[in-house]
């Protein structure tokens, strides 16, 4: 057991460290959210007023564009010298790799989202400190439902044709739920009197979404990454 | 193609046929007349297209896992099915709504939620064309995360719309239209496996002259 | 593992046949070379060897089970030096060995690590980027990185590519040592005149199938040539 997890760590430690020598994925990602909200900005701010509700939707869609973008060119990397190989090559359980690209790029994610919610709540005039633990915890088990199946997909797809724009077809349809428990759950703590029963509700969701996808992802992984 | 099959397809073509008068004969609902009748059509479609959805999920389990190679035939043969009647029930649909409730289209749950499932079919199958050498795994591993996934968009679905106007959904039915809508379901259920069956031999003969093709000396 | 059997492979892609009726033995201390023209097969071979892929018909047997049996610890055995080397540019060549190695799960890595950049000569490289590195000294870290966990079944695609003279003779050395330690050494390369010498035996792989070697010519490459020319008047094996 510890060696999945050994496994799972040195996997997200070796992505961190390249992303780390050149933040090549991570400032592109944080800069292309910014220009994310601020074309929905455009659409959506009439006579200088955000039509209602709109600050939830825009942070959830400019997360789910950031992650989709991040998670075609993580894997993107390993496909460069054949290293995803060199993974499958080893003797160590393959789930464990999955868990160590998932983690990497949640990561990712988390530090994007950083940007992100409090240019949206400046940008939009919404309270987001004012629940903000509620709010971590929606963005966490959001950014962990998209990213779980999105890492699967996007490491399915690394010897596909067509992946890049097989990815978002695929993972959009199937993350639905996610993207409607985030936007909802954190509308009704964003909105002037906070519903926290239905945030709560929501939370839940994401939390069974979260479960039932890992698990799924992590049977899965083995038979579809083998050949 | 088999006798069964052969059978099968003449007895639903026979039901379809006669579908229109038995249709005909049940009696004008009250307040919106004949255009509620699409909905013999409607509903047993959405039943097949949400069975064919199962069917899909069911055989990429079985392909993925116990490594039969026929399951991902009908794999794909129910992926097709889903979207085609996906595709039907997604236009019956608002062809009532419009009468029913004077729009198009409702974020009503059961519509919304035929929507995403269908979207994801639809993605499968973009997947299984244009993946490349290998996606009959992918697309498996796809098809079961839709299968799954079922339940969680059908309740953010529902939950979703708690906030707009609840609609009037389906009206229990007397049994006068019991009659043609139980006809109808049969003839969708006959027409669904016979489209099933001939779909999936398309994909054994397809693997079967591959197989030819590779015994074959060169 | 002292035994590789090769016994009846195919291996299909839709309707192409990439390999078929592929079989040969590979016993301990023996070096099998792999020599064909491009596109015969030789890396979809080798790949399979490393149980990346699986055998659209035949078997592979590693000592005496086969990869669905054996599972990871037949993988723990294998160590592959692919065409494209497996590396990650954007780190040093120090990092990409600790990596593998603590992937590998090795005891000590960092004395492990050391002890290969040593043998690869590259010890005063050791924190630069492989980026930068010439492909000679990749290969040699690559070489070193499918050595680290001392396996038993070592696979080579076409590692002579781009060596100029000293790191060839080098890496034949390597070979040597490995060979003589009762390794299984499994080769695909394009240069016949380093084969001759190295091999123990070669396979002829021409559009995926084996042909038999006519033992005409003295060298190699006559061989080679001469089964060239008896598979393309149809002869098969």
């Amino acid at each position: 057991m510890s060696a999945f997890f050994r496994v799972a760590w040195i996997v997200m430690k070796k992505d961190l460290t390249v992303e780390v020598r050149s933040l090549e994925i991570v400032s592109t990602t944080v800069f292309f959210a910014v220009t994310v909200v601020l074309m929905f900005s455009f659409g959506l701010v009439v006579e200088g007023r955000a039509v209602r509700d709109v600050a939830p939707a825009i942070l959830w869609i400019a997360s789910a564009f950031s992650a989709t973008l991040a998670l075609g060119r993580t894997f993107e990397r390993e496909r460069l010298n054949d290293t995803v190989l060199a993974l499958l090559l080893a003797p160590s359980d393959r789930p464990a790799l999955y868990v160590g690209k998932l983690a990497g790029i949640l990561l990712l994610l988390a530090l994007v989202e950083l940007f992100l919610v409090p240019l949206v709540g400046l940008l939009f005039n919404a309270p987001i400190f004012a629940h903000a633990g509620r709010l971590f915890l929606l963005l966490a088990g959001g950014s962990l439902g998209f990213c779980a199946v999105g890492t699967l997909f996007a490491a399915m797809l690394l010897r596909a044709r067509s992946r890049d724009v097989l990815l978002p077809i695929m993972l959009y349809p199937m993350t639905v739920p996610v993207m409607i428990a985030g936007v909802r759950g954190t509308a009704a703590l964003l909105q002037p009197a906070p519903d926290l029963a239905m945030a709560q509700f929501w939370l839940g969701l994401l939390g069974a979404f979260d479960v039932v996808f890992v698990v799924l992802a992590l049977w899965t992984f083995e038979p579809v990454m083998t050949d | 193609m088999s006798r069964s099959t052969w059978y099968l397809l003449a007895l639903a073509a026979g039901m379809f046929a006669v579908a229109p008068w038995i249709i005909n004969a049940a009696p004008n609902e009250a307040t919106m007349g004949l255009v509620y009748k699409i909905y013999f059509f409607h509903m047993p479609s959405a039943w097949m297209f949400l069975v064919s959805a199962i069917v899909a999920g069911v055989a990429s389990i079985r392909f993925l896992f116990f490594r039969k190679p026929t399951a991902d035939h009908w794999a794909v043969a129910a992926a097709e099915l889903t979207v085609l009647f996906g595709a039907f029930t997604l236009v019956s649909g608002p062809l009532w709504a419009r009468k029913a409730w004077g729009v198009w289209w409702q974020w009503d749950p059961r519509l919304t939620s035929s929507l995403v499932l269908f979207l994801m079919f639809i993605a499968y199958n973009l997947l299984r064309r244009y993946g490349g050498p290998g996606s009959d795994k992918l697309g498996a591993g796809m098809a079961i995360f839709a299968m799954f996934n079922v339940v969680f968009v059908w309740v953010s679905v529902n939950y979703w719309r708690t906030i707009h106007p609840p609609t009037s959904v389906v009206p229990s039915l007397p049994v006068a239209m019991g009659i043609p809508l139980w006809f109808c379901v049969t003839a969708f259920t006959l027409l669904f496996i016979v489209l099933l069956r001939m779909r999936a031999r398309l994909e054994h003969q397809r693997a079967r002259v591959e197989a030819l093709y590779l015994a074959e000396e060169s | 593992m002292n035994r590789l059997q090769v016994v009846d492979v195919a291996r299909y892609f839709g309707r192409r046949k990439a390999l078929s009726q592929v079989t040969f033995t590979c016993e301990a201390g023996e070096i099998v070379g792999l020599l064909g023209p491009n596109g015969a097969g030789k890396s979809t071979l080798l790949n399979i060897l490393a149980t990346l892929l699986g055998p659209s018909k035949g078997s592979v047997i590693y000592g005496d089970r086969t990869a669905a049996d054996g599972g990871a610890a037949i993988r723990a055995q294998i160590g592959m030096l692919g065409h494209d080397l497996f590396l990650y540019p954007e780190l040093t060549a120090r990092e990409n060995l600790t990596f593998f190695g603590e992937l590998y799960g090795l005891p000590d890595v960092p004395r492990v690590v050391a002890a290969a950049l040593d043998q690869s000569g590259l010890a005063s490289r050791a924190d630069d980027f492989v980026a930068g590195f010439s492909r000679g000294m990749r290969q040699r870290v690559a070489l070193e990185r499918a050595l680290l966990h001392h396996p038993r079944l070592i696979l080579l695609d076409e590692p002579f590519t781009g060596l100029d003279q000293a790191s060839a003779t080098a890496l034949v050395s390597r070979l040597y040592d490995q060979q003589r330690a009762g390794c299984l050494i499994v080769l695909a390369t394009h240069d016949l005149d380093i084969a001759d010498t190295l091999l123990t035996r070669p396979v002829f792989l021409i559009d995926g199938k084996p042909v038999a070697d006519t033992g005409r010519g003295s060298t190699l490459r006559e061989r080679y040539q001469s089964a060239v020319r008896s598979a393309g008047r149809g002869g098969s094996s």
